[in-house]
């Protein structure tokens, strides 16, 4: 079925918002409708967090810090975060909102195998690929204080989901389904950037700051998510601007005008995936199920996209924890 | 390390507009705003000697505005993009090079002491509240999502809005609301403002206005 075709306006309004809306907007809300039988959760507010008398002052304390953690991941820079981004850039509205990239799932659905590695993760292994990737860093120790905080974040998040329970609605970032169209293209997508994205995020895709503070955060180069991130698949990225970009005007932009800038910016250059074997395309082949859905380690250009040894701000290429790991528990 | 290719170079400076480049003089501009050009008003009659402007009449403050973005306004007043009769009046007869001079004065100038008034408690907090989180059940973002840290502006294009006078917000964000403005880039603005609701907007512009003015507002890198 066309995308298009199961996209409806959908006002939030009809959900909790106060009275007054538009009833013609200029700008609507353009989502689409959740699969049929899918769990859709409303994550708490913190309103409701503050207001929850069975929550312990001291749960509250470490749920709160981890929120703060999620929406000003700065603060960890140069210790544990090695580039621009915060949690909050891509989990818009702080991880809990359906298409824009829930993270309490990650709570309630795991342990579980992954394939991106290949072993069964827990929440916290989960949170650390995050930091190891999207945050080109390092994570902070396993049941350190950092991880207890957003793990409780994260669960807080889940509170009245069912665990275990695999189909949620608007979660990830693949509703445009993660088959590059055969007619991408490259100059189409910089159009698309020139005229949507370059306003915020610069021409040069480095983002904005002011008084050294994170504003846009950069898409490619140095201060931006490396290669191994999940954003860094050109579905992820097309999913997600299409549903969150620009910001507020969610289902502005067709689905071949994001396909086209998601394939547009992940086409330009960013820190090395800490995966890399010294070959791109060998680090490509040995992740395939990863970055065939990347342009990590194909020509572009006359050049193999990847192939350098730039690894941005962080001035190492691999965080210690990040293992394969097995169970042989007999 | 990565490569800014002098394509990319150029790709901004189109991005911002060739008039860009037209430096202001503030002291050609200072003689405009205090004298007028010999057609409309002189700005000090209504923005007061100090740019402060008035709350009550909804005469904003200019001093710690971006030049680009104070540039940008007059010309859109003249072209009627945005829409204001008084202003497009007063401001028909300058020339590009006026414009960019009253600008670079205004953007130049010590900002002003604000005294904005006491904001209940309750209004406060909203205000806040919408200012710093947003509310992403509506897809509101935050003010400083892209006005900045203390919503004290990006650039030419996210100006600063903390320590603006309070009716001035609300009668932007009322006619962004109603369609009556609309010259905001990608119509980021009307797609906030038709999802306020009018007590949001006031809590809103109460608590922008008491926020404090940072003396170098604009600045991005």
């Amino acid at each position: 079925m066309n995308h298009v075709q199961t996209l409806i306006l959908t006002l939030a309004a009809a959900l909790a918002a106060p009275a007054a809306y538009a009833a013609d907007p200029k700008v609507p809300i353009k989502l689409p409708a959740f699969k049929e039988g899918a769990y859709v959760h409303q994550a708490p507010t913190l309103d409701d967090l503050m207001s929850d008398e069975s929550i312990h002052p001291e749960l509250r304390k470490v749920i709160l810090k981890g929120r703060d953690l999620f929406e000003n991941t700065q603060q960890l820079r140069g210790k544990y975060v090695f580039n621009d981004m915060n949690c909050s850039n891509c989990h818009i509205g702080g991880g809990g909102y359906n298409w824009s990239g829930p993270v309490w799932p990650a709570a309630t659905t795991l342990p579980d195998y992954r394939g991106k590695n290949g072993h069964v993760n827990s929440l916290e292994e989960r949170i650390a690929g995050c930091f190891a990737y999207s945050m080109n860093g390092t994570p902070p120790a396993y049941g350190s204080d950092e991880m207890l905080a957003l793990s409780a974040y994260h669960q807080w998040l889940a509170t009245k989901a069912p665990v275990y329970e695999r189909k949620i609605g608007g979660r990830g970032f693949n509703h445009l389904g993660n088959k590059i169209p055969e007619d991408i293209s490259y100059e189409a997508g910089q159009a698309v950037y020139r005229e949507n994205c370059a306003l915020c995020h610069g021409a040069d895709g480095a983002g904005k700051k002011v008084d050294g503070k994170v504003v846009f955060p950069a898409l490619w180069g140095d201060t931006s998510y490396n290669w191994g991130a999940g954003i860094a698949r050109v579905y992820t990225a097309a999913s997600f601007i299409h549903l969150n970009m620009p910001l507020g005007k969610p289902g502005s932009l067709s689905e071949k005008d994001a396909w086209n800038v998601a394939w547009y910016i992940g086409s330009q250059e960013r820190p090395q995936d800490p995966r890399f074997t010294g070959d791109a395309r060998e680090t490509r082949e040995k992740h395939l199920n990863f970055h065939k859905h990347s342009r990590y380690g194909t020509e572009f250009n006359g050049k193999v996209l990847g192939q350098h040894d730039n690894t941005g701000e962080k001035p190492f290429l691999k965080p210690e924890s990040l293992k394969s790991r097995s169970f042989d528990f007999d | 390390m990565f490569r800014t290719s002098a394509f990319a170079l150029l790709a901004g400076l189109a991005l911002t507009g060739g008039t860009a480049l037209a430096a202001g003089n503030a002291a050609d501009g200072e003689k405009i705003a205090l004298q007028g050009d010999g057609v409309g008003a002189p700005c000090i009659a209504c923005h007061g000697p100090d740019g402060a402007g008035v709350d009550e009449a909804g005469f904003p403050r200019l001093p710690g505005l971006d030049a680009e973005y104070i540039a940008k306004q007059i010309r859109d007043y003249r072209s009627g993009a945005r829409n204001n009769a008084i202003m497009q009046a007063n401001l028909s007869s300058l020339s590009e090079q006026q414009i960019v001079d009253v600008a670079a004065y205004y953007a130049g100038l010590p900002t002003p002491v604000m005294s904005a008034k006491p904001v209940p408690e309750e209004k406060r907090a909203l205000g806040e509240k919408l200012a710093t989180q947003g509310d992403w059940s509506r897809h509101l973002p935050a003010c400083e999502r892209c006005h900045g840290p203390g919503s004290a502006g990006v650039d030419a294009n996210f100006p600063g809005i903390a320590g603006q006078h309070a009716t001035y917000i609300r009668q932007q964000l009322e006619a962004w609301r109603q369609g009556a403005r609309a010259n905001d880039p990608l119509d980021i603005m009307s797609a906030v403002a038709e999802r306020l609701t009018e007590a949001e907007i006031d809590a809103v512009a109460a608590y922008l206005a008491a926020q404090p003015v940072k003396p170098t507002q604009g600045g991005a890198q």
